[in-house]
């Protein structure tokens, strides 16, 4: 057995208390690494399942025709898949990072609020187990699509109201994770590191925890509206009653545009640790690095009615959304200039996070140039609901959120389990994921542009020949994930594989990866950073 | 030697028969998948892979925009990645390169933010003509009302000639049949337009300015025709307009496009655009169809 499911050594623990063991260690987790574990293992979890569920609709759509599921059913998979993929798959992955990583990084002993962690981790299992289980309810899950529009939302089954109230605890997870983040960030980094000094995963962490904080309370607003819509005779989007359907959208695309960061800002820091290590150089403009995530976070609330372009806003809102929509690329370019200046003319070696990594930027940057072209109001009204929008958020929230993170397991799991994993398997996975997604999602471009709309259970024959091509890229995508859990991650948690050395991402001339977590042994003790550590001027090393 | 090659040509033989049984499948799926299915006049074509011919200048507007940007955006995904591309050729440690120092310049900084901002402010610029063109919804010959209804759509002659006239349209219930059977079946042609044909189309007159009020009696739904260039969401309580003026005659298709419900993908939008002659008869015809139709 490994360090990460291993009991523990008591060699630190001067605290009067033992630590649990068995299935107490986990039900009772205070430590920051355990309760990222705990993160990481569960958003996997829902991943898979969010995944079956992809390809049963891949299926459904392999051909016209409805073969396997009703359109019933059909539009229950696609809303519980984003429900799923959003609010159980990428969102707790990202604080399964931040858990395990940012104590590390700051040389701080544990995140600030050890229990409050953990209650922010076990509110997830009863909201992932409604979400789940609502297809088993009468009337099935929600079927009005992972946005929830009103007035669709009136029409749904006994499931949408434990849909509405799974949100409510995820959100209450999400803001108690975020708090502890700030404070964790804010109150703790080891003496000697100054803002401007700090990793930059953890300053996009900042930037998204402030993020979270401002807008699930708005989601958490509109869908207890929707309930009371439903079931206390309110009629805030209800029509019939005098209610706004559009308020809807409003209140939901207020938090769902700013969520669009919170699911990429970490990635971008991930992103911006693995690009300096493996070119062997600092990372361009730290400085400019920080503001431009400061500025895609503020622009983030300003653009939210891109999304509702069809709706009928007057010209003038559409023009504006329009600009500030656009706008966004600024910030976003920078960053792609900055990871690509961070490359040129380092010593580039390619081990699987920086191909990770580069991929990242070569699909994501695909992703975000579609998301200019979407951001041009006239050509949007062509592509709004089609296939196209679907295709692009795709390109920036798979090879986007996703990749990025599995770019940040194979960087950080020797620190986490004390072990490598296998190079060979690591690249069998990622040329593996990039062919298969690619052929899944990039014909998606050419039926939105033809007009076929998102959320169809069947189709016009025009359309076929794509929708075949990207069910089987999604089948293999699919089993690329499975490779990656049998190959790479359960090896690791068993133990097995080479010793990880304390830095492995360090070659013979001491280049390489920087940062305090490179500073504890492999695995990383249970307790880290008991007494604060004396830094170097560049709080990247550990004196004395 | 003798012993290798014969395993190789064996292989080889292997392969080719393999290769033959897949090429056989890949064909025989093509043929299938292929349905002997035709492209669309006015919908979608097979395999199209832009936007569907236009049939009004703000569609042609839309497809020019979209070149425009693709235009610009293919540049500059050539010039990032040519750059990172010739970096990770030339600069990695196993051609023996060795990192420089450099990780900060305000200078080059300033460069990015600023031309990405001036490019940015190039592609606003046409966008914004585009855009007010297509809201500009004043002076229209017709007007006519679409209800997005679950899961059809409702025609109402509000104004200009066929005033009056109002219909329901819904999805050819053969197709939907088939649809719920798991589509054609081998030997069954499957249809060009299928999920596209409706009981009764929407008629207009060519080279006038249709003006469609959108608004719906349960849920959001979304009137679209991509030929037009036109998606308007049809919201319960509200009513919303866009405007299309078709330059030539035809039927043209569209779906509808925003989630509402089981039926979604069963409430197509077919328009068929007519010559004056032929639209001022058939509003003739209808309007004697009522007139029958009035109990005394």
């Amino acid at each position: 057995m490994s360090a990460v499911l291993d009991h523990p050594a008591h060699a630190h623990d001067d605290h009067g208390h033992a630590t649990p063991t068995g299935w107490q260690r986990w039900v009772y987790a205070t430590n920051h690494k355990d309760i990222g574990t705990l993160y990481l293992l569960f958003s996997f979890t829902m991943l898979m399942i969010g995944g079956v569920l992809a390809l049963l609709i891949r299926a459904e759509l392999f051909q016209p025709g409805l073969q396997l599921v009703n359109p019933e059913l059909f539009n229950q998979l696609t809303t519980m898949h984003g429900l799923i993929m959003v609010f159980g798959a990428i969102m707790p992955a990202f604080v399964g990072f931040a858990n395990w990583m940012i104590p590390l990084q700051i040389g701080a002993s544990d995140m600030a609020f050890a229990r409050m962690n953990n209650f922010s981790f076990w509110l997830m299992i009863p909201a992932g187990l409604m979400l789940v289980s609502s297809f088993f309810m009468p009337g099935g899950a929600p079927a009005a699509g992972w946005t929830l529009y009103a007035p669709l939302t009136l029409q749904m089954g006994p499931s949408m109201d434990s849909g509405i109230f799974a949100m409510h605890l995820l959100g209450a997870s999400s803001i108690m994770g975020s708090i502890n983040i700030i404070v964790t960030i804010l109150n703790m980094r080891a003496p000697g590191m100054t803002l401007m000094k700090m990793p930059m995963f953890c300053w996009t962490w900042l930037i998204t925890a402030y993020l979270l904080i401002a807008v699930m309370p708005v989601l958490a607003g509109a869908i207890t509206m929707t309930l009371t819509d439903r079931h206390f005779g309110t009629s805030f989007f209800n029509p019939a009653g005098g209610g706004d359907p559009v308020m809807y959208q409003h209140i939901f695309w207020f938090f769902g545009h700013p969520e669009v960061y919170i699911m990429i800002l970490p990635a971008f820091g991930i992103i911006s640790h693995i690009i300096p290590a493996f070119s062997r150089k600092r990372l361009f403009g730290y400085a400019s690095m920080v503001y431009a995530t400061g500025s895609i976070a503020i622009l983030s609330f300003v653009v939210w009615a891109h999304h509702m372009f069809t709706t009928g806003m007057p010209v003038t809102g559409q023009l504006f959304f329009m600009y500030s929509t656009m706008l966004i690329a600024v910030p976003t370019g920078v960053k792609v200039f900055n990871w690509i200046a961070t490359m040129w003319r380092g010593s580039m070696t390619f081990e699987t996070p920086m191909l990770f990594a580069v991929g990242f930027i070569f699909v994501f940057t695909i992703g975000g140039l579609t998301g200019v072209i979407l951001a041009v109001a006239p050509i949007d009204i062509q592509l709004q609901d089609t296939y196209y929008v679907v295709a692009h958020f795709h390109y920036v929230l798979v090879a986007g959120s996703l990749y990025a993170m599995f770019a940040g397991y194979y960087y950080w799991s020797p620190k986490w389990t004390g072990v490598m994993y296998s190079e060979r398997r690591g690249q069998i996975h990622f040329w593996w994921s990039l062919v298969s997604f690619n052929v899944t999602f990039f014909p998606m471009h050419f039926l939105g542009l033809a007009g076929m709309p998102r959320r169809y259970a069947d189709y016009p024959m025009q359309f076929a020949d794509f929708n075949a091509v990207a069910s089987v890229g999604a089948f293999f995508f699919g089993f690329a994930q499975v490779y990656f859990f049998l190959a790479v991650v359960l090896p690791a948690m068993r133990g097995k594989g080479a010793p990880a050395k304390q830095n492995p991402w360090v070659d013979e001339g001491g280049k390489g990866a920087e940062g305090l977590e490179w500073e504890v042994p492999s695995p990383a003790p249970f307790h880290t950073f008991e007494t604060p550590p004396r830094l170097d001027s560049s709080a990247t090393r550990i004196i004395g | 030697m003798m012993n290798q090659g014969n395993t190789m040509s064996n292989m080889k033989r292997l392969g080719w028969r393999h290769s033959g049984t897949v090429l056989g499948l890949a064909a025989a799926w093509f043929s299938r998948a292929a349905y002997a299915v035709n492209d669309l006049p006015g919908g979608p074509a097979v395999r199209q892979l832009n936007l569907q011919r236009p049939a009004t200048l703000i569609a042609g507007e839309q497809i020019w925009l979209h070149w425009f940007m693709m235009g610009i955006c293919v540049v500059i995904f050539l010039a990032v990645f040519g750059v990172m591309f010739y970096s990770i050729l030339k600069h990695r440690k196993s051609v023996g390169h060795k990192a420089a120092n450099f990780h900060e310049s305000t200078a080059v900084e300033i460069a990015w933010t600023i031309v990405p901002f001036v490019i940015v402010i190039g592609m606003a610029l046409p966008a914004t003509k585009v855009l007010v063109a297509q809201k500009d919804t004043t002076g229209a010959d017709l007007t006519i009302k679409a209800t997005g209804i679950q899961w059809k759509w409702g025609y109402d002659y509000l104004k200009g000639e066929g005033e009056g006239i109002a219909f329901v349209s819904t999805l050819d219930i053969a197709q939907r049949q088939m649809s719920d059977n798991g589509g054609a079946k081998p030997g069954e042609i499957a249809p060009d337009d299928y999920l596209l044909k409706v009981d009764k189309p929407l008629v207009v007159p060519v080279n006038k300015k249709i003006r469609i009020i959108t608004t719906a009696s349960d849920v959001i739904h979304a009137f679209a025709v991509p030929a037009f260039g036109i998606k308007q969401d049809a919201i319960p309580g509200f009513v919303r307009d866009t405007w299309f003026r078709a330059e030539r005659v035809g039927d043209f298709y569209g779906q509808c496009q925003e989630l509402c419900g089981k039926e979604h993908a069963y409430m197509p939008i077919h328009v068929k655009v007519l010559s004056a002659q032929d639209y001022s008869a058939w509003v003739a015809l209808k309007t004697a169809e009522k007139a029958a139709a009035k109990p005394l």
